[in-house]
């Protein structure tokens, strides 16, 4: 394996929580960053699933006499679209997609991944030269342009992009955990279960995956915002979910057409974007400081 | 152990990924749910030009023949024909490569211009007003999708400063670079994050380096030291990160192509999935994911070239 495979920005990217971890000094400031990121995330998802509370308007309803209406218009907090219809209401609705994405996209790679990653870095050998072949092989292709194929051919859904999410990105997290396992196979504590005599499944389950999980765990809040934007991503290119279905990209593409005269259209969605991508950011440095308190 | 040590074993490795990307996307067409003539078609379906284009794709033989034909149509430099097009995918490749090659390009160097200064200042003065600002700039701008960035870089700049052309690509090299030029700093931005973080942790692990201290202690001025031997190993560690991420430029081309209407390889793909158009979705992810094959062996080798201690600390 060349150096240049391995210094993959995910690894970059944990090793950059992991730094960030030994950088904060009191313990109070360490846990007010993964507080302040779990309070942000709790107030995005409290806000969609109360969308029908906070907001009036269903998503789709057309309110034909107030078309392109700016932030603040009486009874429009957030202005409306091209069609009248209220952007509080259509980000609120939009999210669930894209919250949805984060959660029901991630924890399935999480879980496959490292279940691939733990059996060939205990297993080793021609098992862990094949799957990490098939790592190394979806590593090569831009990870936007391999899900973009995938789509055009099971054709443009919802359901068809948590599938080409499922299918391309467990490789980050084979990655990171079998680097993790083929360290952790070499430790006292392994060495004594084997010589205890437990199975196969019974230390890899019980031993090194409690001892390893963290980096995996701090790893999928970095993968939870880059599935909201690749979500929102395809929203925009027209390739996740179809108009008039409300998502945070699709209203962006949507309000694209109208920047010349309205900004807020395409600009509203985007923070709501950024708002949950910074929580899941908090929330992976709070992690990281939590979680590995040994590698200060 | 020479020079090259591991070169010939990871040029091995490079011809096994490279055979693996074109078995990926020969499968890619399977993922077809039904008849893919069908989905070509659609309401123009009728029985001969279904029979027509299972001829046409070899999809009325065995699927190890299938595949035989598909890597001896490739080694001839024949990706097959878009029907959209009625042109060979290469001919329709070849017209949209320009603007991406142009764009990633620029791209990489205005991300280079960015962070080369920032991330070593923020790895010398730890915790100063550059390192602090940098880091909250960029902690939110990778939470920003490209193409939201892409626009409100056109609402700021082009619909309000009108600064910069809203799209398009210009003519002649001085106008690529001035359409071009929100498109590339907004794929530039994002791709800094990455390099900027790499380079203020080289830069504070050089720092701590014995041969600094030595270096010092033999009475060269701190700025000399910094320059000739600080930064320059630092750089070091970044040309390997900025090789592998270049797979981040290219997914981030895609999307600002199709922000700012440039007419290259990303906007192709995009109109290419809702035209139905299989055989350029196909030939155009071969080409991005060949090119960081290349692209990583050119890594591989300009990072052994400045610096011999590479190659043999890779043999794991």
């Amino acid at each position: 394996m060349s150096q240049a495979w391995a210094t993959h920005p995910s690894q970059a990217l944990l090793r950059v929580a992991e730094r960030a971890a030994k950088r904060s000094r009191s313990t109070g400031r360490r846990r007010l960053v993964l507080i302040s990121g779990l309070v942000m995330l709790g107030i995005a998802i409290a806000a969609i699933l109360a969308a029908p509370l906070l907001s009036s308007y269903p998503p789709n309803a057309l309110d034909v006499l107030h078309p392109l209406a700016p932030p603040l218009t009486p009874g429009h907090l957030l202005g409306t679209d091209q069609y009248g219809r209220d952007i509080l209401a259509r980000i609120l609705y939009g999210g669930r997609i894209d919250l949805a994405i984060a959660f029901g996209a991630t924890s399935v790679t999480l879980v496959f991944g490292t279940i691939v990653g733990i059996v060939a870095g205990y297993f080793g050998g021609w098992v862990d030269n094949l799957l990490m072949r098939i790592v190394d092989l979806f590593f090569a292709f831009p990870f936007l342009v391999l899900i973009i194929a995938i789509i055009a051919m099971l054709g443009p859904s919802i359901f068809n992009m948590f599938v080409a999410i499922w299918i391309t990105s467990w490789v980050s997290y084979a990655r990171i955990m079998r680097a993790q396992t083929v360290v952790a196979k070499k430790q006292q504590y392994v060495l004594a279960a084997r010589t205890l005599g437990y199975g196969r499944v019974r230390v890899m389950l019980r031993h090194i995956l409690p001892n390893t999980a963290s980096a995996v765990i701090i790893f999928s809040m970095v993968d939870a915002i880059g599935n909201i934007i690749l979500a929102a991503s395809l929203g925009f290119l027209g390739l996740g979910a179809q108009p008039p279905t409300p998502e945070w990209g699709t209203m962006i593409s949507d309000g694209q057409n109208y920047i010349l005269s309205s900004w807020w259209l395409a600009t509203l969605p985007g923070l709501a974007i950024v708002f949950v991508g910074v929580a899941f950011s908090l929330i992976g440095d709070g992690l990281a400081d939590v979680l590995r308190p040994g590698e200060r | 152990m020479s020079r090259f040590g591991t070169l010939p074993r990871r040029l091995g490795h490079l011809v096994l990924i490279a055979f693996g990307i074109t078995l990926v996307t020969f499968f890619l067409l399977r993922l077809i749910p039904g008849d893919p003539a069908l989905a070509i078609l659609g309401t123009s379906y009728t029985h001969q030009r279904a029979e027509a284009i299972d001829l046409a794709l070899g999809l009325n033989k065995p699927i190890w023949t299938q595949y035989v034909l598909f890597m001896g149509r490739l080694f001839r430099g024949n990706l097959g024909y878009s029907f959209f097009y009625s042109l060979p995918a290469t001919t329709v490749i070849g017209q949209h490569l320009a603007p991406t090659v142009f764009l990633v390009i620029y791209a990489a160097v205005l991300a280079a211009a960015i962070s080369l200064p920032l991330g070593f200042v923020s790895g010398l003065r730890r915790g100063g007003v550059v390192d602090q600002s940098t880091r909250v700039f960029f902690t939110v701008s990778f939470a920003m999708p490209a193409f939201w960035l892409g626009i409100i870089l056109l609402i700021v700049f082009s619909v309000h400063l009108h600064v910069f052309p809203i799209s398009g690509f210009g003519s002649g090299f001085a106008g690529h670079l001035y359409y071009l030029f929100l498109p590339a700093l907004t794929i530039a931005v994002g791709f800094s994050t990455v390099l900027i973080r790499s380079l203020r942790a080289a830069t504070i692990a050089t720092l701590q380096a014995e041969f600094v201290d030595t270096a010092r202690m033999k009475g060269i001025s701190r700025a000399k030291v910094l320059r000739r031997h600080v930064f320059r190993n630092a750089v070091l560690a970044v040309v390997a990160v900025f090789g592998v991420n270049l797979a981040y430029l290219i997914s981030g081309t895609v999307l600002v192509e199709n922000v700012f209407s440039l007419p290259g390889l990303g906007s192709l793909l995009v109109n290419s999935v809702s035209n139905r158009d299989y055989p350029v979705v196909q030939g155009v992810t071969l080409l991005f994911a060949l090119l960081i094959v290349a692209i990583n062996l050119l890594t591989d080798l300009t990072q052994s070239a400045l610096d011999p201690r590479v190659g043999q600390e890779i043999g794991e």
